[in-house]
């Protein structure tokens, strides 16, 4: 886990020393939207998860 | 110090380890996996690098090198989303997952895989083929030039290599890219992406190029010094799941070919038009990279250095007095790359050169094995022979015109046979190429094969000025040697195939061209040694060399592999080490079933693209999570007084009895049950990264062009006399991954 919160930190740094600040608000939704399929798809849970909504 | 090289998650992934400067080991995932171009994590290649070099584990490792940068590679995909919204749906909905799931991550996944804690760096991907063209090499300096599809930004770099430095000064960036320009023309022509550029290649002999000046004229401004860009117009590579659109077909005059559909004569004229297209801009770029170095050497890298026909022409008509070319010159070879830019630019270790000879030892990096323990074990019928009978038996059986698969000490790393895993032929029988193609390989016809020479016979047979050990560089056949036809050439491809069109008919194309390798007796003793008694009995120095697999599977690797494939094919006899296996004697002693090797327990569904992994343990897994579920539910319910309780409990106790006693007929649940998640895990993430797309990266890339601002440079610019850019940066800082 502290690697992937290290990568997240870096990711960061790449943001703000290329000055890409536009790819932030895409990144973010992407990672959180990652974070999302990563805990449901392919997991037995899927089909009790999706039945709620 | 031990260094650690990994090349993976895109196309053909391998592993190397570098000690103290020396390449110890290098081998591709897929030789292991038996999977063609396996682009997962090289886990099988790491195990073997680290036994190769005597390494327990790699905690014992002083740097890993990852070949690219990761963020970089995402910033250029995000960048063209924007730069094509709304169009690129399909692609992002098919890169999206891997990336956000694993690719984002892979720093912590390798680490992870691994178990290592140490020091981690991460070059640009051109700078990993850079380096991989000229740390081997055996020139103290000289002038680099790597091309391929494309990496993070860069599609093309020009620089200069000098003792233990390599610098990249100029560089082309996507989308202009010439990989991509015959890989868009690969596609089109009906093979395979990334693996069918060879039959291109091979089929440009036959055609005409006449569609050259048109692709010249509409699909690429080509500058003097051999930059270029494409007219984006006809590609469909950066928004679609094609390579090219209707806008090309339109210019091309059809569709694209249907795979395995029928071959015209359009489509043979369209594969030598972009080749020559191809041809013509690597000779141009070669001259400006002579121009901008001054250099009278010249290292090529990246998988345009597979171009063969291409080399060769740099070779006998540009500036350079001698080239040197990466045996893995695709993405594979970025993990050696990697790793030597480890040992010489990050620890700033200084750079030997042995002579004449360069460091990459023939490429022979890969494992061996012990063969006669292999043949006695599982009871094969063999001769085993000493160092001097074995050559003069085989050469005889190549006379009498057999075809032997020829298994060797270490396996090459690269994509071609050297002499350790082959198939090995007569070039002067005429039914030679059509017997391995349709017979052995299970290939297309059409398709040439190469010749191994001895090095030193090599001017008597080819206009060749250089050696060439990797099979890399194409030459004419000597004019000597050549028998010329009467009358006019026939138009049917076949006929043409099958004209005799040089005393060594089997490795002569239609132009009299050859794919050459020059063995060494340093480098390759068995190999030379056979050559050498080859050409005692016949005055033939040469031999029909390809690589030991079938159409579909990669080379093999271990004897197992080599049995398997010599006993599915018409191979004749099979030579092991010093043992020669005659096809009779072992279909006869019916040893060592040749069923493919026992598979991990994996279900491939028929619905989706998706394996399942249906071992015990999962099976398991799967009992005790939906058993916990079921325990929950049915507690919550008893707890409300709702006796439908009982009854989950129940199927909770089953499944776990199940678990215990039969897991294996749980699979008959757990197929259906992971399907249906699968399914609704693939409907739900469609549908929220389709909902990314139009409400936050199409009005973010609409904004941006409103403001004028454009994520890529696209269109001719007819007013510039080239396109190179200036690389403003040096070296790249190696620890970041971007």
């Amino acid at each position: 886990m502290s690697g992937k919160i290290s990568i997240l930190r870096e990711f960061w740094s790449f943001l703000r020393v290329r000055k890409k600040w536009w790819l932030a608000p895409i990144v973010i939704l992407l990672l959180t939207l990652g974070l999302i399929l990563v805990l449901t798809e392919g997991s037995a849970l899927a089909p009790f998860i999706y039945s709620l909504f | 110090m031990n260094i650690l090289g990994i090349s993976a998650f895109y196309h053909d992934s391998a592993a190397c380890l570098v000690r103290d400067g020396e390449i110890i080991a290098a081998a591709q995932e897929e030789r292991f996996s038996r999977k063609k171009h396996d682009a997962g994590f090289p886990g099988k290649a790491v195990d073997y690098c680290l036994r190769e070099a005597g390494l327990a584990d790699a905690a014992q490792l002083d740097l890993v090198a990852f070949y690219e940068k990761p963020f970089l590679k995402f910033e250029r995909l995000l960048s063209t989303y924007l730069a094509c919204a709304p169009r690129g749906l399909p692609t992002f909905l098919k890169a999206m997952p891997v990336w956000m799931k694993e690719k984002i991550w892979l720093k912590a996944d390798i680490r992870e895989e691994l178990r290592f804690e140490g020091p981690f760096i991460f070059p640009e991907h051109h700078e990993s083929h850079a380096a991989s063209a000229f740390f081997p090499s055996p020139f103290e300096r000289a002038a680099v030039l790597t091309i391929d599809g494309v990496g993070e930004w860069t599609t093309t770099s020009v620089g200069r290599g000098e003792g233990n430095e390599v610098e990249l000064l100029e560089e082309l960036h996507f989308p202009h890219s010439l990989g991509l320009l015959y890989s868009a023309f690969t596609y089109y022509l009906g093979f395979r992406v990334n693996s069918g550029e060879y039959k291109v290649m091979g089929l440009a002999p036959y055609g005409e190029p006449r569609f050259r000046d048109l692709i010249l004229s509409e699909l690429i401004d080509l500058k003097p010094d051999g930059s270029f860009r494409l007219n984006l117009r006809y590609f469909d590579f950066m928004a679609g799941l094609r390579m090219t659109n209707r806008a090309f077909d339109k210019l091309l005059g059809g569709p694209p070919r249907k795979p395995e559909a029928e071959l015209t004569q359009r489509h043979v004229d369209l594969s030598r038009s972009v080749q020559a297209v191809t041809e013509e801009v690597m000779l141009r770029m070669a001259r400006h990279a002579h121009q901008l170095t001054g250099e009278r050497h010249l290292c090529l890298a990246g998988g345009v250095a597979l171009n063969c026909v291409g080399n060769g022409r740099i070779l006998r008509e540009g500036p350079f007095e001698k080239i040197w070319i990466q045996p893995a010159p695709g993405d594979a070879g970025g993990a050696l790359g990697a790793a030597l830019l480890g040992w010489h630019h990050y620890h700033e270790k200084p750079r030997q050169i042995r002579g004449e000879r360069d460091a990459q030892g023939g490429s022979f990096l890969g494992p061996s094995y012990d063969a006669a323990t292999f043949l006695e074990q599982h009871t094969i019928p063999h001769t085993a022979m000493n160092d001097d009978e074995l050559p003069s038996r085989v050469a005889e059986l190549l006379e009498q015109g057999k075809v032997i698969g020829w298994f060797q000490g270490r396996m090459e790393f690269g994509p071609r046979a050297l002499g350790n895993r082959s198939i090995l032929g007569d070039p002067r029988r005429l039914d030679m190429q059509q017997k391995l193609n349709l017979k052995i390989k299970f290939r297309e016809g059409f398709r040439p094969f190469a010749p191994a020479i001895l090095e030193e016979r090599v001017s008597d047979c080819f206009e060749l000025k250089n050696t060439s050990p990797y099979m890399l560089l194409v030459a004419p056949v000597k004019e000597t040697l050549r028998l010329n036809g009467e009358g006019e050439e026939p138009s049917d491809m076949i006929t043409r195939l099958k004209q005799r069109r040089s005393t060594l008919p089997a490795i002569t194309h239609v132009d009299y061209s050859a794919r050459v390798q020059t063995v060494s007796a340093v480098t390759n003793p068995s190999f030379y040694g056979l050559l050498t008694a080859f050409e005692q009995r016949t005055g033939c120095p040469v031999l029909v060399n390809t690589s030991f697999n079938v159409r579909g599977e990669p080379p093999v690797c271990t004897p197992e592999d080599a049995y398997r494939c010599f006993m599915k094919t018409e191979m004749d006899y099979l030579v092991v080490g010093n043992c020669l296996v005659d096809k009779a004697a072992a279909s006869r002693s019916g040893a060592f079933p040749i069923a493919d090797a026992k598979k991990p327990v994996i279900w491939k569904s028929p619905l989706l693209d998706e394996e399942l992994d249906c071992s015990v343990p999962a099976l398991r897994r799967f009992a005790f999570t939906i058993g916990t579920v079921l325990v929950l539910l049915g507690s919550f319910m008893l707890w409300g007084h709702r006796t439908a309780g009982w009854p989950l409990l129940s199927l909770a106790f089953l499944l776990l009895i199940i678990s215990i006693l039969v897991p294996a007929s749980l699979r008959f649940v757990y197929r259906p049950w992971m399907m249906l998640a699968l399914l609704l895990g693939s409907i739900a993430s469609r549908v929220l990264l389709t909902l990314a797309f139009f409400v936050v990266i199409t009005p973010i890339g609409l904004l941006q062009r409103f403001c004028g601002k454009r994520a890529l440079e696209f269109g001719f610019k007819s007013s510039e006399t080239n396109y190179w850019q200036r690389r403003t940066a040096g070296p790249s800082d190696y620890e970041k991954q971007f």
